[in-house]
């Protein structure tokens, strides 16, 4: 079998496949379907220092092989999750990303001091890209001294990893992810979602409260294997590739793309066992095709040569 | 506890105009649910649609459960067609039940509005088991759309008048209650956020009891996206989840 772990700033994840923020809840609510120790890690629900109400409904509307969300950010904050939450987290043997949001670099701070002593917190990953909070998030993640200054601040209080997910709402994601690695990031994940919107045609109103989302899922999977392979080859610290992963070869895709792991997101929504399978499914992927550690997948694009057509397009 | 069933389609019959009843063979889910919960379908394994569907348990026979269902969308487009052969993915059973093991109650009206018969037939089963009395009011547009199977002492309205009270179903148990008998009754009702919103106005100017079942967008079912917001009464702004803390949600607690 395949040598599948891979270790993150001194952080060793069983796998390379993790479920992304906002997709898995703050691990507790799937343990009936699927067993997370089987996971590389939960990245959790982000959390900020106050508990968040969130944005009134409709919050979701599918799209054409995805979904638009307007979530905001609700949370049960980071106390209550010290409390209720962290103590089942720290059973499940898998690692534990906590995911910070925050409306101030202080409050990023805030949170991050608070969580780096507690035991079961494995690392962080700071999201600096939300698109459904007015005040923060989104602001944050589209200036790069900004992203720079969070990281430099948050740097110098953890030694953890720490990850920052970058917005593709910009131009140029390269220069934010190179922002992050000069600023002292581990790692950066690649990508949050996609400004969207959808429109009612009988009421012309939108279909979300918040006009616009996120959109995720499937749908914007080449955009975010196109960020990915920017964002890799401008950086030397890992990517974390995320954006409508669906199945390993989706996952895989990413990793000859540049990305050093991956994180499931909307897949979770359709089937909460989905994490689980993708990473057996590259295990399988490994062994049917005599490969003997999936990181030497890791970037490995090959661009000499001529692009050749496969009829499987049929 | 909640499983993830691949259940075979047994049949899939056609009850009125775009209303189908959709039966699967789904043991472990057919053992486990309880009235008001639901069930969260993949209908199709491709990416478009893409989400599950959720839907009310209709009826519960050994060990299969029925979905009724409207055709309003590609989903139910989609689950009209299936039939022997086929497997639907099935996450269930989901949500909390309707309160129906409160001691404060002995007569259980159960208020629908259209397709919101749909969790009537399994609660009224439930209902009669353990000793309640059941009177059931239904509202349709028109005659042709009333589903009136499996329910019990059943009272009909249409918006039209071509069956029953002419009018809908609120005014319907409005003219009712003028001259009713009923022992300790509770509402329990199920269907259109209009007809819901007027009836939850009704119970509480006559002091009822009365607990809804919501239906609206859902991604997961579980709590996992937190896309289903239901507002909570209370001076702080706090929502509940329709998918894991409903659908079942007493009126006087929220907003809607």
């Amino acid at each position: 079998m395949a040598k599948t772990a891979f270790t993150l700033a001194g952080l060793t994840l069983k796998n390379r496949v993790l479920v992304a923020s906002g997709t898995y809840g703050y691990g507790d609510d799937t343990l009936d379907l699927a067993d997370p120790a089987k996971l590389g890690g939960i990245v959790t629900k982000s959390l900020s220092m106050k508990p968040r109400a969130g944005n009134p409904p409709p919050r979701i509307v599918e799209t054409s092989s995805g979904m638009l969300n307007s979530i905001g950010l609700a949370n049960i904050g980071v106390m209550k999750f010290i409390e209720e939450k962290l103590p089942v987290l720290r059973g499940l043997s898998t690692a534990i990303i906590a995911n910070i949001a925050a409306s101030s670099i202080d409050e990023y701070c805030q949170v991050l001091e608070v969580l780096n002593e507690q035991e079961g917190v494995d690392g962080f990953e700071i999201n600096v890209s939300c698109p459904n909070v007015r005040e923060g998030g989104l602001n944050f993640g589209t200036s790069c001294p900004m992203v720079s200054e969070i990281t430099a601040r948050l740097r110098k209080l953890t030694r953890k990893p720490l990850i920052i997910k970058l917005t593709p709402n910009v131009t140029h994601i390269s220069e934010f992810a190179r922002a992050a690695q000069d600023a002292g990031a581990d790692a950066v994940s690649v990508i949050n979602t996609l400004i969207g919107m959808a429109i009612n045609i009988h009421t012309r109103r939108p279909m979300l409260a918040t006009t616009t989302g996120g959109l995720s899922g499937p749908a914007i999977k080449p955009v975010a294997l196109a960020k990915v392979y920017e964002a890799s080859r401008a950086v030397k610290i890992p990517v974390i590739g995320i954006g409508g992963i669906m199945n390993a070869n989706d996952a895989i895709e990413f990793l000859i793309a540049g990305a050093s792991a991956v994180q499931v997101g909307t897949a979770n929504f359709v089937d909460p066992a989905a994490g689980i399978k993708i990473a057996e499914g590259m295990n399988t992927f490994c062994d049917e095709n005599r490969i003997e550690d999936i990181g030497s997948l890791v970037g490995s694009l090959v661009t000499t040569g001529n692009v050749s057509v496969v009829d499987s397009w049929l | 506890m909640i499983t993830q069933e691949l259940s075979p389609v047994t049949g899939v019959r056609q009850l009125a105009d775009t209303v189908f009843v959709c039966s699967v063979r789904s043991p472990r889910i057919a053992s486990e649910v309880k009235p008001g919960q639901f069930v969260n379908i993949l209908i199709e394994q491709t990416t478009d649609p893409l989400l599950r569907r959720p839907f009310s348990v209709y009826r519960v026979d050994g060990d299969r459960i029925e979905i009724i269902f409207n055709v309003v969308g590609r989903g139910t487009a989609l689950m009209s067609h299936k039939g022997p052969g086929d497997t639907l993915d099935i996450l269930g059973p989901l949500g909390v039940p309707y309160s129906f093991l409160d001691e404060s109650f002995s007569t259980a009206l159960l208020v629908a509005g259209g397709l919101g018969v749909a969790p009537m037939p399994l609660s009224t089963g439930f209902l009669k088991s353990r000793g309640k009395k059941v009177v059931t009011f239904l509202g349709a547009r028109t005659a042709s759309a009333v589903l009136p199977h499996h329910l019990e002492n059943l009272q009909v309205a249409t918006d039209d008048g071509t069956m029953g009270f002419r009018g809908n179903v609120v005014e319907l148990l409005g003219s009712v209650w003028k001259s009713h008998t009923y022992v300790k009754p509770k509402i329990f009702a199920c269907g259109p956020t209009a007809m819901l919103r007027g009836l939850a106005a009704f119970a509480v100017k006559q002091d009822i009891p009365c607990e809804v079942s919501l239906e609206g967008p859902m991604a997961c079912g579980i709590g996992i996206c937190q896309g289903c917001p239901v507002e909570l009464v209370g001076e702080e702004k706090k929502f509940a989840l329709m998918c894991k803390d409903g659908p079942t949600f007493d009126v006087r607690k929220i907003r809607f």
